[in-house]
């Protein structure tokens, strides 16, 4: 079978099928070519930006803000989870009042993180920690009550104390669910972070640099900061799959 | 000796009979006006059963009878109503036991490769590493076993998943050992070679062994004594004595005494049954 050999390279055809489309868009002129500028243009912006021009350093800064923001959302989030979850009753009383958080969209709590923080790091970061914090919380205390039954009367009857069966079993039962939730969580971490990059009061990141190239008419350097932002996007769900691979082997199985 | 005990059993109409006339297999749990509800169902109302010692005895009985109800009573489990359970005396907390679930999937852990899974019972211990390792190895020797126990137990068969935790379960050198429908997930083959396995640990440790079983053929062939119990709430309907020497083998599910020992538990099952 040549299956096999095409394989790798499968997720490589739609790639190349976009920039063909991108491609035949300019050249049959089917938007403005100020609005859509070239793959060529945009990618040479890409680069350029990336290597010697300011994307970089905005590049950087978005991704210093999301990792800071997901980092204090699962400090606070995981042992929360854990604690909520090792007691169905406790989270029972408080799952309204995560859910209902969770739903509500965290780019309405900017007015009042603005308030609390004023125009600059603290709101943006504590708005996307706070996003990311009841996603992650949700998922691990799922994770820790969702434990399998079977193996928490295992540990007990080998004579596991309560405390040996929250460390030796629940926490390592809810690993795989604690991941679903850490990579949902930076997801949405670096989407309130980017929005507010543009819109409260900043002077750098990629949503500034996005929203910035678009007053300006910048419109290569505009899709080279969304490529940039997708990039990342992609990259930091990667990074904690193949983080969760490694430390999570069993997950799945 | 065996076969007449058997009739007069027969005769009786399954009255139950305590055991305690042979010296030989004295009793080593006693239980003593054991009760259970579920919620209005009365699962066990003051049941008495003695569990001779360094026997296997196998439990059988209708669905939803409470088999593994009893052993997980007597493992400490699940929390008894009423009644006492007693191990030479003495209490559950004073003794070792080990406890093979029907689900080994669930009751493995699969972040610890197969060795950590058996050494850790010895872990909570608290004995030292070395010492550990020593006695894992010890046992996995004795008993011959041959598979790589480097292995994460999802990469095991469902068969050698089944084995790493009895070994989990042997490795405290329990007092008692019980083991809940533990080859009912596994594929008819692999059922063969488990109970062959399970009967030369039996003979090689002797442990006084609980084991419930929901398959006739299989609760005869590894049994010294076959507990029939009755629907709710479960009483002993028959204690019968197979004395077939060991170790058995394919040869011995088509002789005389065991196909008769089986028919017998058959019928007293499905009179059982049909009382409903």
């Amino acid at each position: 079978m040549k299956r096999s050999s095409i394989d790798p390279f499968l997720p490589v055809a739609g790639v190349i099928g976009l920039i063909v489309l991108w491609y035949a868009a300019v050249w049959y002129r089917v938007a403005d070519p100020v609005l859509l500028p070239s793959p060529t243009d945009t990618f040479y912006a890409l680069w350029k930006g990336m290597t010697s021009g300011r994307l970089g350093f905005d590049f950087v800064r978005t991704v210093e803000r999301t990792i800071l923001a997901t980092l204090i959302a699962a400090a606070i989030a995981i042992p929360l989870g854990i604690f909520l979850g090792a007691s169905e009753k406790l989270y029972r009383s408080v799952e309204f009042v995560v859910d209902f958080f969770r739903s509500t969209p965290a780019s309405a709590m900017f007015p009042l993180f603005l308030v609390l923080f004023g125009v600059g790091d603290k709101t943006k970061i504590s708005v996307a920690a706070f996003g990311a914090a009841l996603v992650i919380l949700f998922n691990v205390a799922y994770g820790v009550m969702n434990a399998r039954k079977t193996r928490l009367l295992a540990a007990k009857a080998m004579g596991a104390s309560r405390l040996r069966v929250l460390t030796d079993v629940m926490l390592l039962e809810s690993l795989p669910q604690t991941f679903v939730g850490l990579r949902n969580g930076v997801s949405l971490a670096l989407v309130i972070i980017i929005v507010a990059e543009m819109f409260i009061g900043s002077t750098d990141g990629l949503g500034f640099q996005v929203f910035e190239s678009q007053q300006l008419f910048a419109m290569p350097d505009m899709y080279a900061a969304i490529f940039a932002a997708g990039a990342l996007g992609y990259g930091l769900n990667l990074l904690f799959l193949i983080v969760e691979r490694r430390f999570v082997h069993w997950s799945g199985k | 000796m065996a076969r007449e005990n058997l009739l007069q059993r027969a005769d009786e109409g399954g009255i139950p009979s305590s055991d305690t006339a042979r010296p030989a297999a004295s009793a080593h749990v006693t239980i003593r006006g054991l009760t259970k509800h579920f919620a209005e169902a009365v699962v066990y109302d003051r049941f008495d059963l003695d569990i001779p010692r360094g026997k296997l005895v196998s439990v059988f009985g209708p669905n939803g009878c409470g088999k593994s109800t009893l052993i997980n009573m007597i493992a400490g489990l699940v929390p008894t109503d009423g009644g006492e359970i007693l191990f030479d005396g003495k209490p559950l907390r004073d003794i070792k036991f080990g406890y093979v679930f029907q689900n080994y999937r669930e009751a493995l852990f699969p972040w610890l490769r197969s060795i950590d899974n058996i050494e850790y019972p010895l872990k909570l211990m608290k004995l030292p590493r070395a010492k550990r390792r020593a006695r894992a190895e010890r046992l996995i020797a004795h008993l011959g076993v041959k598979i790589d126990l480097n292995r994460y137990p999802y990469e095991l068969s469902g068969g050698q998943q089944q084995l790493v935790s009895i070994l989990r379960a042997l490795v405290v050198e329990p007092e008692i050992l019980f083991l809940d429908e533990p080859f009912s997930a596994l594929d008819y083959e692999m059922t063969l070679f488990m109970r062959d396995q399970l009967q030369r640990i039996f003979v090689e440790t002797g442990t006084t062994t609980v084991l419930v079983s929901h398959d006739l053929e299989e609760a005869v062939y590894l049994a010294d004594r076959i507990l029939l119990l009755s629907r709710r709430p479960a009483t002993v309907a028959d204690y019968v004595r197979y004395d077939a020497p060991r170790p058995r083998t394919d040869a011995t599910m088509s002789e005389h005494e065991f196909v008769r020992i089986k028919g017998h538990c058959l019928d007293i099952f499905q009179r059982e049954v049909r009382k409903a």
